[in-house]
């Protein structure tokens, strides 16, 4: 009896969150899904007509969206590779024991904890062209030979705001890695020691393959939040077509162009690249991961 | 010999740490003393590397001029209202996953999940007809509902790993005491889940008030804002004066809550993160 009345609850309890989840995501996607066939803007100012594909069709040949999946793939790589060496670097430096480690696990959180906006507009200053504190430490110490404007030439703004995504969320990867470090016996490396082998040699035999199923994970997480960047390049440079990422061209195309139809088959494109990236990595690294 | 190669061993290695350190802090510090700066000193081609000299006039500014003050309250009370809201949801339904028979738990679950990989722009134009539809654009309720979509699945997955932990035992003394299930979950189970309550209401709580696409998207004007599409936006007089003053005085105002819960409530964010991130 009890179990009966148990299961009927368990219902209960669940449908909030169910119904939460069809209102903000799936009513929300299937709406993104029907609309793609449309041709509509998002205010139907105009009657909205029915053309099957012609929006895919249409993004297959468009060389802006070309240009935001180039800028999004060139993001997503460079910034993930440096945040997982450096991350792999910070964890391995705060998981050995030394002095005051507490506070500098403490203090490697703090990028973490400020908003990607905030930190955006910290380091536009730092990046300032005659002010910016980069500019005047990087002509003092001789570094730079003058004054660059990071932020306004083509081939700069990329880099900068890659070193701000990575400055922002290497804590992140740091952690997760952290976690699973902490998870290898030390036992492990004291047999390694007796046997004569050295620090390079266990990483290479023990630390990285152990490793590999957090490492995995670490990939996978900041690979997806890569992929759907926003706010860093946003409100480091707007719409600028040289930075433009498919999320911000997304929401251009949305909101600015107010065009629902060919936004939405964009949303859609950008679900499919990262389902593909999901498969792919389950199947290669995930697997590894397994073993 | 050897003695002294262990110690330019230990002191490199200390050098590396403090080269950790500076790089992950530094940014922040200079946003920090930026904002106590006054604006020649803060325009100088050879700046202090102190506040000094010092001046509260930018943080003056931002609470008179601007519409901060609003901003702040908008923030609190989304990223509270969001907070609450899947903190609610997320008890009653991590309850039900974890503790009860329950047969198409994992279809559930999964469907939690699926949640959590939809990126946000995914779904933006959806949630744009749907709030205009239901007359929830440009209000706090229709920014609270929308970050549902983030903080949810998050709430749902980690509660469910903490009603998991808990001893079979209790709940049965609760029932052969003569309780409904309701009531072990709210006089027995729930008090047990308080430092898992904690750290997922933080998480949430702080994914909620740095969220920037939604916010600029479904708000229109000062009234709703929140903080993170207003300190986008600062502008200064003219176009072509930024008060980068003001924005650094703004940007510590926002940030320094959160850094203080991160630096209270580190050991639990950090398990709470790596928590959520294995499972998820």
């Amino acid at each position: 009896m009890l179990t009966l009345r148990q299961v009927r609850l368990a219902w209960l309890l669940v449908l909030p969150t169910l119904l939460a989840v069809v209102l903000v995501a799936g009513y929300p996607l299937a709406q993104v899904f029907y609309w793609s066939l449309f041709k509509a803007d998002i205010a139907f100012v105009e009657p909205p007509e029915f053309v099957g594909l012609e929006n895919y069709l249409f993004l297959l040949k468009d060389p802006d969206f070309r240009q935001a999946l180039w800028n999004t793939l060139k993001f997503t790589l460079i910034s993930v590779s440096l945040e997982t060496v450096l991350g792999l670097a910070i964890a391995l430096i705060v998981h050995s024991s030394f002095r005051g480690r507490g506070l500098v696990r403490t203090a490697i959180l703090i990028p973490w904890a400020i908003p990607t906006v905030v930190s955006a507009k910290m380091w536009q200053w730092m990046l300032h062209d005659v002010y910016g504190v980069i500019n005047v430490l990087g002509v003092k110490l001789g570094i730079l030979s003058q004054k660059v404007a990071f932020l306004a030439r083509p081939e700069l703004i990329l880099p900068a705001i890659i070193a701000v995504d990575v400055w922002k969320t290497t804590p992140f990867m740091a952690l997760l890695l952290l976690a699973g470090l902490q998870l290898i016996p030390e036992e492990l490396y004291e047999a390694a020691s007796i046997d004569g082998a050295s620090r390079w040699q266990q990483f290479w035999s023990i630390t990285l393959p152990l490793l590999t199923p957090a490492l995995v994970v670490a990939l996978i997480f900041r690979t997806l939040d890569a992929l759907r960047v926003f706010d860093v390049i946003f409100v480091m440079s707007g719409v600028n077509p040289t930075t433009r990422t498919l999320a911000v061209y997304n929401r251009q195309t949305l909101i600015d162009f107010q065009d629902l139809g060919y936004g939405s088959a964009l949303s859609v494109a950008i679900l499919v690249i990262i389902f593909v990236f999901v498969v792919l990595y389950m199947r290669t690294l995930g697997r590894e991961a397994l073993k | 010999m050897k003695g002294a190669l262990k110690v330019v061993n230990r002191l490199l290695f200390y050098l590396l740490v403090a080269f950790v350190v500076v790089y992950s802090v530094f940014p922040f510090y200079w946003a920090v003393i930026s904002s106590f700066k006054p604006s020649d000193a803060l325009f100088s081609p050879d700046p202090s590397f102190l506040p000094l000299p010092f001046t509260l006039d930018h943080y003056k500014n931002v609470f008179l001029q601007a519409n901060f003050g609003r901003n702040l309250l908008n923030s609190l009370v989304v990223a509270g209202g969001a907070t609450l809201l899947s903190l609610v949801l997320g008890v009653l339904s991590a309850y039900a996953l974890g503790r009860l028979p329950f047969p198409p738990k994992n279809a559930v679950l999964y469907l939690v999940l699926a949640m959590t990989m939809f990126p946000q722009i995914a779904v933006l134009g959806g949630l744009f007809l749907l709030l205009r539809g239901l007359g929830l654009f440009n209000t706090h309720l229709g920014l609270i509902l929308s970050y549902l979509l983030f903080t949810l699945p998050f709430t749902v997955w980690v509660l469910v790993g903490y009603f998991k932990g808990l001893p079979r035992e209790l709940e049965e003394a609760a029932y052969v005491d003569g309780a409904t299930p309701l009531q072990t979950l709210l006089k027995v189970m729930l008090p047990l889940t308080g430092p898992g309550l904690v750290t997922t209401g933080l998480l949430a709580f702080i994914a909620a008030w740095n969220e920037y696409l939604f916010a600029l998207t479904f708000t229109v004007g000062d009234s709703v804002k929140t903080v993170p599409p207003a300190i986008a936006s600062f502008g200064g007089a003219t176009p072509f004066e930024i008060p980068w003053g003001s924005i650094m005085a703004a940007s510590v105002v926002v940030t320094v809550p959160l850094v203080v819960l991160v630096l209270v409530f580190q050991q639990r964010i950090v398990a709470g993160l790596t928590a959520g991130a294995v499972k998820g």
